[in-house]
């Protein structure tokens, strides 16, 4: 252990905002990736459901005709 | 019925791939969870610091990974989509435009974190040097596969399309790798060499616990969005609609 304080630790021997920019940047983008997958994979879902529903309205009218 | 039996031929590479990825993803996840959390423990509680650097030298336990992904990333997809070109396996073509923009991502990492060294190291955040500017190539070829496979509609083309801009780009691998041993510039030698293991165990050890970390990541990310590329674009196949239902 190298760190006696905390804010030794945050200021990392006055190049903070490098080291912790550096991984803050790594771990903002890594996690963006993430997210948009997760709302693509939503989306994906979404016109599923809308073509699903879709189809057996279809089916339904191709019944009742 | 046999018009059935020709779609399960057709699809039988993703009908296979998609339930398996789908059970691989989770392994992955976790180990670059774990992995991460290691890594990032000996970063900056076990590795010493840097009798030249101070604490600024930390940030290649990321940099370095990152801008390794970035080419590793690379090469694999261009390996795939000469597959899937060469040998009409759209499946291998999936895996190529599900890698671009992990790849795109380390790699713009690896030039902000990189800039972010230089500051502190050289007093600048860029220079006009052979590796920076081969790295900002890799991501303008990131950039152009991905740009180019979008604009086309026919999936297939735009397949081609991009496997030959992924195969010509292939050339700047070398070129970024050797850059500085070609020419003079000033990002310093590889850091990965027989000598480097020289330097403290505990900083190599930071370092290729994060580039593993960086490797489960790309794999549970490219596995997760190639499967959502196979839903887009087989939609309509008969396997995928038992999958949806069940």
């Amino acid at each position: 252990m190298h760190w006696n304080s905390l804010s030794e630790f945050i200021s990392m021997g006055g190049y903070g905002v490098y080291v912790w920019g550096s991984f803050g940047v790594t771990f903002v983008l890594l996690t963006a990736e993430i997210l948009m997958l997760r709302a693509r994979k939503r989306k994906l879902a979404q016109t599923a459901t809308v073509r699903e529903g879709l189809e057996t309205r279809n089916s339904k009218l191709e019944t009742v005709l | 019925m046999s018009r059935s039996r020709i779609n399960w031929y057709k699809y039988a590479a993703p009908v296979n791939f998609y339930p398996l990825a789908g059970k691989m993803i989770p392994w992955f996840a976790g180990l670059t969870i774990i992995l991460f959390a290691i890594g990032l423990y000996v970063s900056f509680f076990v590795a010493p610091v840097d009798f030249q650097q101070g604490n600024s030298y930390r940030i290649i336990f990321i940099h370095v990974p990152a801008a390794w992904m970035g080419m590793f990333l690379y090469v694999l997809m261009a390996i795939y989509a000469g597959i899937g070109w060469a040998f009409n396996a759209r499946l291998a073509s999936m895996m190529a435009t599900a890698i671009a923009p992990t790849g795109a991502i380390f790699t713009f990492i690896s030039l902000v974190t990189g800039s972010l060294w230089g500051r502190p190291a050289w007093g600048v955040y860029w220079v006009w040097d052979a590796r920076m500017t081969s790295t900002l190539i890799l991501m303008f070829l990131y950039i152009g596969f991905i740009s180019l496979q979008s604009s086309i509609d026919d999936t297939r083309r735009a397949d081609r399309a991009g496997a030959v801009l992924a195969l010509v780009g292939v050339i700047n691998v070398p070129i970024i790798y050797f850059s500085v041993q070609w020419w003079n510039t000033l990002h310093q030698g590889a850091t990965l060499t027989a000598r480097s293991f020289k330097m403290a165990p505990s900083m190599l050890s930071a370092m290729l616990i994060l580039m593993a970390a960086c490797w489960m990541y790309s794999i549970a990310v490219v596995l997760v969005r190639v499967r959502l590329i196979i839903l887009e674009r087989e939609r309509e196949a008969p396997w995928l609609v038992e999958e949806a239902t069940a």
